[in-house]
């Protein structure tokens, strides 16, 4: 199947959801993060649609005023095609909900995606920091990210402040 | 973990244990010899690869993918610099694209070498393994000779190539294929053939493919459960739509479809498949210029891409995003054994403890690639 009528498909079953966003590039779908987990169920069951594996998740900082995205990449081992789906948090209380039951890889992507982003994924059944120690503060890759000093009485070294590479 | 009772017992295994392919911990919970649970407890080589990224031209982010899959640093290029290709919409010459193939799939083979040669290791055949080691010895001289390094090559940069083929590249080539093609039938007799092998893998740990694709298990793992899959047949990158190979896919040749015996047995199969189109991309490698198509300044346009590649683990995918600078804004590697390893839990509840590092290491996990 092909992008447009993908997206026709969610767009006809979800008519409030998906969001019209003319800087996103081909192949990717933004929704709104409210009913994530019934879009997520039809992606899954629809016959049309059978996106059986989630291939990727990233999380996303778009900057320090802009919001935290989790981008979904899904695609269908029977039916061959795919989707990129973007959903937006809100910066200062980033939370949506959880894919983990559905696809089960997504118990540890989310993990993941919680330990650099601090997005709770509600409903996750064992949300822990997944690469970083349990007690590591803070959510590293996000742009706005200050390394804590010390760590159990170690002296964590700063990243040297460049002028860029231009 | 939970409660322990009556007959249940925590057993760790690892951060520090030569079954484990590098530093991963496994809580074992057991119920006298039988698995119940198995907590994996990983970031103990955790070294902020995606976060490095962002303070890293474009360019520099090359060697950092070396170090996330050791044994296949090749592949781990290959994936970035498509990915980056693809953002930057560059076609490259021919010689380039042919060299990158044969170094790929060069390095699938010496990756698969390790792979079943640390498995046999892992259920008790120390043989086979240095047999291996030193078959891919060779393959590690093939590229120190190309490049000057021997694992971690910084080979394959975005638009070309770091070195052109040396003299008689080819010459050199071929003989190692002429020698290496029989060899695999040793370790078939060798290995794959031993009944003592066959009794501790075949029906062990198996992985239904419904359970593996839900696990966004790829590669080599879900193709043992008989899953005809590979990026390099069913999403071409680069060139490999030209090249005569097989998909092999597990069979159930000993046991049930799945099984840890699957997912040795397609390696094996893979390395032929990989010898093939080595030999082809040789026979018909042109001459060019490698450095033509290579870009003065990297500068992607605004915009995200997501390539995933077929890595000897199995869809090794790159996410990058750029602001239109020569930093990027963000690059995620989708690792395929970090989603091989997650379902270790699924599929070793029920086996007895000596099985459980037996199916660690039937889904070859790298850990540099899983905690990055």
């Amino acid at each position: 199947m092909s992008f447009s009528e993908i997206k026709l498909l969610i767009q006809d079953r979800f008519p409030k959801s998906v969001i019209e966003n003319e800087n996103i590039s081909e192949g990717q779908i933004e929704i709104d993060g409210s009913l994530w987990k019934e879009i997520a169920t039809f992606l899954k069951n629809d016959p049309k649609l059978l996106f059986d594996q989630l291939e990727c998740l990233t999380g996303i900082d778009t900057g320090e005023e802009g919001p935290l995205q989790s981008r979904y990449n899904l695609h269908s081992m029977e039916l061959r095609h795919k989707i990129e789906i973007i959903i937006s948090h809100d910066r200062k209380d980033p939370k949506v909900e959880s894919i983990e039951q559905i696809w089960r890889i997504g118990d540890w992507f989310e993990r993941e995606t919680y330990d650099m982003f601090g997005i709770v994924y509600e409903g996750h059944r064992d949300l822990r920091r997944i690469l970083c120690p349990d007690d590591w503060e803070g959510w590293p890759l996000r742009k706005d990210y200050e390394l804590q000093e010390t760590y159990h009485g170690i002296m964590v070294p700063k990243i040297k402040e460049e002028e860029g590479w231009e | 973990m939970g409660v322990v009772q009556g007959d249940q017992m925590i057993l760790n295994i690892g951060p520090q244990h030569p079954s484990t392919h590098g530093v991963l911990r496994l809580e074992v919970m057991t119920d006298g010899e039988i698995v119940s649970r198995i907590t994996p407890h990983l970031g103990y080589l955790h070294r902020c690869f995606e976060k490095h990224c962002e303070n890293v031209t474009y360019e520099q982010v090359i060697p950092f993918t070396d170090r996330c899959d050791y044994l296949a640093a090749m592949n781990s290029n290959f994936g970035y610099v498509v990915a980056m290709e693809e953002l930057m919409d560059i076609k490259l010459t021919e010689r380039v694209e042919y060299i990158r193939v044969i170094m790929a799939e060069l390095n699938r083979i010496a990756s698969h070498l390790l792979g079943v040669g640390a498995y046999g290791l892992d259920v008790g055949a120390f043989t086979p393994f240095v047999h291996m080691l030193r078959d891919r010895e060779r393959i590690l001289d093939i590229f120190e000779y190309t490049c000057g390094a021997r694992l971690l090559y910084n080979y394959m940069w975005v638009g070309g190539v770091s070195h052109d083929l040396p003299k008689d590249f080819e010459k050199i080539c071929f003989r190692f294929l002429d020698y290496f093609e029989p060899k695999i039938d040793e370790y078939n007799q060798l290995l794959t053939y031993n009944k003592i092998f066959i009794e501790r893998t075949a029906d062990v740990g198996v992985l239904p493919a419904d359970v593996a694709i839900s696990y966004g298990v790829t590669g080599t793992n879900l193709r043992g459960s008989g899953v005809k899959w590979d990026v390099r047949k069913e999403e071409p990158y680069s060139i490999y739509d030209r090249f005569d190979f097989n998909i092999p896919i597990g069979e159930a040749k000993f046991g049930t479809l799945g099984d840890c015996f699957d997912r040795y047995w397609v390696r094996i199969l893979e390395m032929k498949e990989s010898i093939k189109i080595v030999r082809q991309a040789l026979k018909d490698l042109p001459s060019g210029d490698i450095f033509e198509t290579m870009p003065k300044k990297i500068r992607p346009p605004k915009g995200s891409v997501y390539r995933r590649t077929e890595s000897p683990r199995g869809d090794l995918g790159y996410y990058i995003v750029s602001d239109g600078t020569a930093v990027p804004e963000r690059v995620k590697m989708r690792s395929p054994a970090f989603t091989a390893l997650s379902c270790l839990d699924e599929i070793s509840q029920g086996w007895m403890m000596s099985d459980v590092l037996c199916i660690l290491g039937s889904l070859d996990i790298v850990l540099g690639e899983i905690d990055r």
